[in-house]
């Protein structure tokens, strides 16, 4: 696997850090700002090709359809993620914001139930949505995990 | 007269006073007063219901049937008497045609599985409408896999309504079941059942109807439909969840082999052989769920103290209220325009998936459904993945109608 030119375009991770994130979400007052603010961040996610939403790509467990491509450049894992829904896209990329780029140590050290919490997000989603965000985080930190060999 | 009639009938439904006597509509959800607008997939509980249930667990709680004691006798009766009630509710010729099951699910799958296996040929044919539930497809496509008979689907409008020409093409000796709703999940469509019957009569192929939808919102005579078979599940006609109705012609029922085997089905067991009860308990293995039985009679009994007409007349008030409004939405694409419709609106907003505009509106505590409502096929003549589904039943308001419009106009500014 090789990095193309969506893993390196993306600003999850990049542009957009973990950090990020945190800090504009406890800005915000309301559920408008800050599901506003979450669809805006789906359109900031690079779309992935159509040829590589295959069926081995689909994240078992969302309710809606969620894509993920894997890919390794030197010791640093970058993703790919896409879905046919506006606000799971802004999820996926407060996932990303954490995950991509990072190296396989990197992935498995970070505190995700801490971030979410720290966002105050899976409180704001019905139990099926915040697993289908959970099946993500365990597609990407098995990934990881592959990668440490 | 005729307007004094008219004034008693108006004032016997108060749906504020309906709305009363359901306990979970009275609460806040993410800070707004809950919209309760998925009924088709489930619809709330009266406390004439949950108050049979407690009742019952309270104060008689015994096992049916087997037990000489007087808690036993009280439980017994009281499932017997829910039987009977049923019965009266669908205008069974006799209780003992009245089957309890988990749901409409469970009764359409002992239908295929004990009919079907012991009926269907190979060459046989099973038809079913593009729109259906998979509930009513995947039974039949086990039970044709197993009997070498084949499932085949009735093309449906783009309007959403049964191809009756085609219905006709399709019907010949090969057809030994329809399968087809009473009302449609997905779209709301009200299928012309007991048309539907006296054509497959015609060839002599036997009719199931999956009234899951229906019981909540029409009164069910199955004489008068002259089916074979009906299903319908308690919950979707504010029941509780986990009981259910087959009820079938009773010269199908006596001559369809048990399905399950256990206690209570069965008359005297040795190795060498067992001899089964006759009709209910034959298709009744197991301890029955007793205390859904009984809740399910009040429930029957809380809609029939409600004046029918009366019930009618405000829900199809209601829904062409919310159909109007949605016919002015801007950018609102309705799935499912038949003449007869009930109980369900099915839409689109353009571009934006449905899940989107169901998170939305949840925040705004409106309760809707989104996604293939089980019925991918219909789904897939449309060429969509899914809609959002906003479903009625009697205590749902105009208001709330508003606050749906309310909530979509949101959910577009800020997706747009």
């Amino acid at each position: 696997m090789t990095a193309t030119q969506n893993s390196t375009g993306n600003p999850f991770g990049n542009t957009i850090s973990a950090e990020d994130i945190k800090e504009t979400l406890a800005f915000f007052d309301t559920w408008e700002e800050r599901y506003q603010y979450i669809i805006d961040l789906g359109k900031e996610l690079p779309p992935m090709d159509d040829e590589l939403k295959t069926d081995e790509r689909i994240v078992r467990g969302c309710q809606s359809q969620v894509w993920l491509n894997t890919l390794q450049e030197n010791d640093h894992l970058y993703f790919e993620v896409d879905s046919d829904a506006f606000i799971v896209k802004g999820l996926l990329g407060i996932i990303l914001a954490a995950y991509n780029g990072k190296t396989p140590q990197d992935i498995l050290d970070f505190d995700i139930e801490g971030y979410f919490e720290a966002l105050d997000l899976i409180r704001h989603l019905s139990a099926t949505r915040g697993n289908g965000l959970r099946a993500l985080v365990q597609s990407i930190q098995s990934a990881a995990r592959q990668s440490k060999g | 007269m005729e307007t004094l009639a008219k004034n008693i009938r108006q004032q016997a439904f108060d749906v504020e006073a309906v709305r009363r006597d359901f306990p979970i509509l009275q609460q806040q959800v993410n800070g707004y007063p809950l919209v309760y607008l998925d009924n088709a997939a489930t619809s709330q509980k009266p406390n004439a219901v949950i108050d049979a249930i407690s009742d019952y667990y309270r104060g008689y709680n015994a096992n049916v049937h087997r037990g000489i004691h007087t808690l036993a006798e009280k439980a017994t009766a009281a499932i017997e008497n829910a039987r009977q009630s049923l019965a009266g509710f669908i205008n069974s010729p006799a209780p003992e045609q009245v089957l309890w099951t988990r749901g409409t699910t469970e009764a359409i799958n002992l239908v295929a599985y004990s009919w079907g296996r012991s009926n269907l040929k190979p060459g046989d044919r099973v038809l079913v409408p593009i729109l259906e539930h998979h509930s009513s497809i995947v039974p039949w496509q086990m039970a044709t896999e197993s009997t070498g008979a084949e499932v085949v689907p009735i093309p449906v409008t783009p309007s959403g309504e049964i191809d009756m020409a085609a219905l006709d093409a399709l019907l010949d000796e090969r057809v030994k079941m329809v399968v087809v709703s009473h009302i449609s999940n997905a779209l709301g469509t009200v299928n012309p059942v007991a048309d539907i019957v006296v054509r497959a009569h015609r060839v002599g192929a036997k009719v199931l109807i999956d009234g899951a939808q229906a019981v909540a919102h029409t009164p069910v005579d199955v004489q008068a439909l002259n089916c074979d078979f009906y299903a319908f599940s308690g919950h979707k006609m504010f029941g509780p969840t986990g009981i259910g109705v087959l009820w079938g012609r009773r010269e199908l029922l006596e001559a369809m082999p048990p399905w399950q085997g256990g206690g209570e089905m069965i008359e005297q067991v040795s190795f060498a052989g067992t001899s089964y009860q006759g009709l209910p308990y034959r298709f009744e293995a197991g301890t029955p769920d007793i205390a859904g039985a009984i809740g399910l009679a009040a429930a029957v009994d809380y809609l029939q103290r409600l004046d029918p007409v009366a019930v009618a007349a405000h829900e199809a008030d209601v829904l062409e209220y919310a159909l109007a409004q949605g016919a002015d939405f801007d950018g609102l694409t309705r799935f499912g325009e038949a003449d007869h419709v009930a109980g369900v609106f099915s839409f689109l907003l353009d571009g934006i998936p449905p899940s989107d505009v169901g998170m939305l509106l949840d925040q705004q505590g409106i309760a809707v459904r989104t996604g293939h409502h089980c019925a991918q096929p219909i789904m897939a003549q449309y060429g969509i993945p899914g809609t959002v589904r906003a479903s009625f039943a009697l205590y749902n308001t105009r208001a709330e109608v508003d606050r749906l419009f309310e909530g979509l106009a949101k959910a577009r500014r800020m997706l747009r």
